[in-house]
């Protein structure tokens, strides 16, 4: 099992959520973050004065996911979460060793 | 506190004890149920074509009937003024709803509980202090209202008399509202004067928002509402020494200020300057070379809110200064208003939209106060257009005035309460002696003529403004620059660094403004 872990830009949200419905993913979970990579945050005016906003507003959306599919739910999460400018997130793909289903007590994929 | 209310009492004591001023004839009798307010005489020139005290006298004999019916109907006349003067003082009351708002949305979550918990607060202080001796210092020697019908027991005014001229300084009557002044007339004067007084007292909280212990604030609250601001007013509005200098000196009507440019706003923006001065800035707001950092408002919705109650209850601060329903510059007056307010809002953001790039909303809706400001003292002398004239220059002399305070002065006014209503108050008083049009005004401090500006022909009244203004500024920030400095060893005015950086909600008010949510501390 794979845990896909990406981080987007909020206002892409719903197309990520469709592809993944696409892709045959039924569940995920998704947090509000805030974070700056090699994109180091911007400047904004607020009545006539600077400030610096360095952590920028991300969503991280979390997926567990068998093995065989992982790399085409990687791929349609780039796809759908890219819009080719500075600050579009990535992708982190992690190794899990367990799952449980709480109410049924079901183990490993079968889980997910 | 005590202290303060300790010292109120003494000074009344020491008044009431020392008042010799008294009318000749029958002294004036309150009227606590108002029965007796508005008759016959109210309708004595009270149009152009109303009949004159002959007049009445000749025919009282011939037609019993329609002296009668006169009565009646100065008893309406008084009425209708009465209920317009009560509904614009509620108006106004409402403006407290709209300070709080925008100067919550302007400042940060983590303080939301605090600068509310001042714009509510100040409204019971500050009508307690006005209550105690506030009034009566303003208004005790003011004479009353004769569109409201008398008002005659408020009638002594410490007078001091230097080359000959009357200077009068301050009333001596109508503390904590006894039975001397239990009139009609009388409350309905309080009323609509303690709203206006409220505005004044709420406004510095908005520039030492997020900083200031809830303890002095408090200590303050009694402060401005007790002694400043109704020193000031006396002198412009209870028949003090600033309305005279027409009578005494030949300055125009002496300072006009219709509905309170600067007795109110500018009273409130010094005392904010002054006050900020000495809390010093919000910790974070200048970076280690001087530059000044934004500190966003959380709640921009909000405070755009706040903004249009605040353009909403200026209809009763300006039109309601007439006193009268039945004086029908209303209209004038009531359109004056909003169009200085749009000509502000438009200015002030297509000042920011070419000078950063783009339409700076916050400052857009400061603009719109900026020009309420402006046009509150002459919006009853000018011409619609110069209304627009004036609200327009007044956006532009805000957002110049907000960038100066911030980036020259170096002075922390989180939501530009300096620059609206201390600054572009001074420019609305200017602004009444310079276009002032001959218009309106006939007889205004006994000064017989239309108000006329220094366009118009007068340039004596813009001289009456000129020395209006000075005096605000320099009575007003000097007196509080003192009150802060001193009162700040006895009790603390800053709140201590750690709290200031974890938020004041919890330690200073006990109730935190949203306690569902996680808020965020720093301003990045």
């Amino acid at each position: 099992m794979k845990k896909i872990e990406a981080i987007i830009k909020p206002h892409k949200l719903d197309e990520v959520k469709d592809a993944l419905d696409k892709a045959g993913i039924h569940g995920m979970t998704i947090t509000e973050v805030k974070g700056y990579g090699r994109q180091k945050g911007h400047v904004e005016m607020y009545r006539g004065a600077e400030y610096q906003v360095v952590f920028k507003a991300k969503v991280k959306i979390e997926v567990v996911v068998t093995d065989a599919i992982a790399a085409s739910v990687v791929d349609a999460i780039r796809a759908a979460a890219n819009t080719n400018a500075i600050g579009d997130g990535k992708i982190f793909v992690l190794n899990v060793e367990e799952a449980v289903r709480i109410r049924t007590n079901e183990r490993g994929e079968t889980a997910v | 506190m005590f202290k303060n209310i300790l010292l109120a009492l003494t000074l009344a004591l020491v008044v009431l004890v020392g008042t010799g001023t008294c009318f000749a004839g029958d002294p004036p009798k309150p009227d606590p149920s108002g029965a007796s307010i508005g008759t016959a005489s109210d309708v004595v020139n009270a149009t152009s074509g109303a009949p004159t005290a002959e007049d009445m006298e000749k025919m009282a004999a011939a037609e019993p009937l329609a002296t009668k019916l006169a009565d009646v109907i100065g008893h309406n006349r008084i009425a209708i003024n009465m209920v317009w003067t009560l509904i614009c003082g509620f108006l106004v009351m409402f403006m407290q709803c709209g300070f709080a708002l925008a100067e919550t949305g302007f400042t940060r979550a983590k303080n939301a509980g605090h600068t509310m918990g001042m714009n509510m607060m100040v409204y019971a202080i500050g009508m307690l202090g006005f209550w105690i001796c506030g009034f009566g210092l303003q208004m005790g020697g003011s004479g009353g209202a004769a569109a409201l019908g008398g008002g005659g027991v408020l009638n002594s005014e410490f007078i001091v008399n230097i080359f000959g001229k009357d200077f009068g300084l301050f009333g001596t009557k109508g503390f904590f509202l006894g039975s001397d002044v239990y009139d009609g007339t009388v409350l309905t004067i309080f009323l609509f004067q303690m709203v206006f007084m409220d505005t004044t007292a709420t406004i510095p909280t908005g520039a030492m928002a997020e900083r200031w212990t809830f303890k002095h604030f408090c200590l303050y609250g009694f402060f401005i509402s007790m002694f400043v601001y109704p020193l000031y007013a006396n002198w412009v509005w209870g028949g003090g020494f600033l309305s005279q200098l027409g009578a005494n000196f030949g300055l125009g009507h002496g300072l006009m200020d219709f509905a309170g440019s600067s007795v109110v706003h500018m009273t409130g923006g010094v005392a904010a300057l002054a006050g900020a001065m000495v809390l010093g800035p919000r910790l974070g707001k200048f970076r280690a070379d001087g530059t000044a950092n934004a500190i966003p408002g959380h709640h921009i919705p909000m405070a755009i809110a706040g903004c249009l109650i605040l353009a909403f209850g200026w209809f009763g601060f300006n039109a309601g200064s007439t006193l009268a329903g039945g004086d029908l510059r209303i209209g004038v007056v009531a359109a004056n208003t909003m169009l200085a307010s749009a000509g502000g809002c438009m200015t002030a953001l297509l000042y920011m939209w070419m000078r950063f790039g783009k339409p700076d909303v916050s400052m857009a809706a400061n603009g719109l106060l900026a020009g309420l400001v402006a046009i509150t003292a002459p919006c009853a002398f000018v011409t619609p257009i110069m209304s627009v004239v004036i609200g327009g220059i007044a956006g532009v002399i805000l957002c110049m005035s907000v960038l100066f305070i911030e980036n020259t002065l170096k002075i922390d006014d989180p939501v530009g309460a300096i620059s609206v209503h201390g600054v572009c108050g001074t420019w609305g008083m200017l602004a009444l002696g310079l276009f002032a049009d001959g218009t309106y005004g006939d007889g205004a401090n006994g000064v017989k003529g239309a108000v006329t500006g220094l366009f118009y022909g007068d340039a004596s009244q813009f001289m009456a403004q000129v020395v209006g203004v000075s005096v605000n500024i320099i009575f007003v920030f000097v007196v509080m620059f003192i009150f802060f400095k001193v009162s700040n060893k006895f009790v603390k005015m800053r709140v201590a660094p750690e709290l200031e950086q974890e938020g004041l909600d919890m330690a200073e008010v006990a109730v935190i403004g949203y306690p569902e949510f996680s808020i965020n501390k720093t301003h990045r």
